[in-house]
């Protein structure tokens, strides 16, 4: 019989809310993203100072990550191979039109090193990458809209083939001020099935 | 498990726009880095290599447009129309398209763009690259700094495999622009002459535009003749620093050896390295430790970025299709620009082009987050 996989945790945030497993972690009456991430940080107890420095993106994938992985409870003597698949609509616009105003005006003239790494929006996985030591499997898809039949098979090919013990997988996206992450990790065990119907069911709660 | 082939290609590139042209050029040790003064597509002058204009938009008349498409547009529909064209395949709902850039159309951001902003939106990209041609599955997008388009062959292979095409079409390409050249000038990174891969004198990249696309395939009928199999793959991340490469090439050593577990085969039966070879310090050095500590040391070694510069999010196909010329014609391309090792282990830097026996080659790439990737090759033969 064929191995399968079931979705051990999902979390998302959106709304100024963050919510493990369908339950409400924090919310926050604040709306904007930069007060409202920074506050569910602290409330969540993420602390890591390289956080500050990343661009909306980063900060969102790095805090949703970070409450699933923590709730995954991991040991820290061993080595976790998880992979990483995210996807979103916008890419790294939000920090692309940043630097495109850095550098439209010849007058004023400022490109910034620190703003233009973000223009990728892969790094967001590298920043998860190192916070948790995981040196596995990434890739970085960009669709119009949440896709779960893709991520499924990008999660189903990199566990059959024994390529990662687990995937981190979901949606991503920030454009202009509107924001949602949703991410969840597959793995052997779990109570919900791997399926594309129930990581849809799961995305619309 | 479903074998993979490598098959029909095209590239659109600054040394000409299809791939047996340019491995002549290369031959030659034709390079496409100039000192480009453009004032109507950058702020400043630089050392790189780009697609002449008007070649570019007189050749693309040829495809009869019936609307207008930015040059990034021009340039993807012009390559996969000539892939397309040379695999006589029918595009049924079993044929697969993924798309390959890093910043796609981002010059619609700037201020000299006649195109609206939504242009920048990869998703449109691939609606534009879908709709064109008529594919019947959505496009996927992949955007994973520098290592998306050897990444992407390594996607398309996993979707075979999964029983979920039969064939993908993809197409990679990335332009050279302000937003691009005002970045990668802002860490320093930028060669203000060609380009040094490898070399003790070498001060940073130059960079380079082109589109380029491939069939990859589970039908062993009608391959092209440079055809190869896809052995094994790997993408692992560094997970030490977002802008700068692991001082122990950790990524990249672990991606190629979970590429060669996967080819089931030893590092030794290795005949050429397409690796990377941007040319800054930092690069060149974590692949020369990377490979070290694979026993690598006196495998034939290039970089190609001293012919066509780096074309970023493209790079690692471009790169892929030199490498199945190589192997088709035994022929061991010079690492342009390199003339003394220049890292601190040694490399079998490939010093003069020279006709060799090849079988296998291993194709590499390393971006920004930390990405890897490796893929293994062979020749049908």
């Amino acid at each position: 019989m064929e191995q399968t996989y079931h979705i051990s945790s999902y979390c998302h945030i959106k709304n100024s809310s963050v919510f493990l497993n369908g339950k409400l972690l924090y919310a926050s009456p604040i709306q904007e993203f930069s007060a409202f991430i920074k506050s569910a940080v602290q409330h969540l107890e993420t602390a890591y100072p390289k956080f500050y420095k990343m661009d909306h993106l980063s900060k969102l994938a790095f805090l949703a990550a970070d409450v699933l992985l923590k709730n995954a409870n991991l040991s820290v003597e061993t080595e976790h191979n998880i992979a990483i698949i995210l996807s979103n609509k916008a890419s790294s616009l939000d920090t692309d039109r940043t630097y495109q105003a850095s550098i439209t005006d010849p007058d004023n003239f400022f490109p910034s090193p620190s703003v233009f790494v973000y223009t990728l929006p892969n790094i967001c996985m590298g920043e998860i990458s190192i916070k948790h030591q995981l040196h596995s499997e990434n890739c970085f898809f960009i669709f119009d809209r949440f896709n779960a039949d893709h991520l499924w098979i990008n999660a189903q090919s990199l566990l059959k083939r024994k390529k990662a013990e687990k995937v981190l997988c979901g949606w991503i996206d920030f454009d202009d001020k509107n924001y949602e992450a949703f991410l969840y990790l597959v793995a052997e065990n779990g109570i919900i099935a791997h399926s594309p119907n129930d990581i849809k069911r799961l995305y619309k709660t | 498990m479903t074998k993979c082939y490598i098959s029909y290609h095209n590239m659109t590139s600054s040394l000409g726009f299809d791939s047996a042209t340019v491995f002549e050029d290369l031959k030659k040790g034709k390079r496409a880095i100039q000192f480009v003064e453009d004032t109507s597509r950058f702020y400043k002058p630089f050392f790189g290599a780009v697609i002449p204009t008007e070649i570019l938009n007189s050749v693309f008349q040829t495809l009869e447009p019936n609307t207008e498409y930015t040059r990034l547009e021009k340039m993807l529909l012009l390559s996969l129309s000539k892939t397309l064209n040379a695999s006589e395949i029918d595009l049924s709902d079993r044929v697969g398209l993924i798309i390959s850039t890093t910043k796609g159309n981002i010059d619609v951001l700037g201020p000299q763009s006649q195109f609206p902003q939504e242009r920048a939106y990869l998703s449109e990209l691939g609606k534009i690259v879908q709709n064109y041609f008529g594919f019947k599955n959505e496009a996927i997008v992949i955007s994973n700094a520098c290592v998306s388009g050897i990444l992407s062959v390594a996607i398309a292979k996993r979707y075979i495999q999964e029983g979920i095409y039969d064939q993908v079409f993809v197409v990679a390409g990335d332009l050279v622009s302000d937003f691009v050249i005002s970045g990668f000038n802002s860490f320093h990174a930028l060669s203000d002459a060609p380009s040094k891969p490898y070399d003790t004198n070498r001060i940073g990249i130059n960079l380079g535009e082109v589109a380029t696309s491939v069939l990859i395939t589970s039908n062993k009928n009608n391959l092209s003749e440079d055809a190869v199999e896809l052995l094994g793959e790997a993408s692992c991340n560094d997970a030490n620093h977002i802008s700068g490469p692991s001082r122990t090439g950790e990524g990249l050593y672990r991606s190629v050896q979970s590429a060669l577990a996967e080819a089931n085969i030893d590092s030794n039966t290795i005949d050429y390295i397409s690796a990377h070879g941007t040319a800054t310090l930092f690069n060149d050095e974590m692949e020369a430790i990377a490979f070290n500590r694979l026993g690598l040391q006196d495998t034939p070694l290039n970089s190609l970025k001293g012919y066509f510069g780096h074309t970023l999010g493209a790079s690692g196909l471009l790169e892929t299709i030199i490498g199945m010329q190589s192997l088709h014609h035994n022929t061991l391309i010079a690492c342009a620009g390199f003339e003394t090792l220049g890292v601190s282990k040694p490399l079998n830097i490939i010093k003069e082009t020279t006709t060799k026996e090849l079988r296998t080659f291993l194709k590499t790439a390393s971006g920004f987050g930390g990405c890897n990737t490796a893929v293994l090759f062979r020749t049908l033969s």
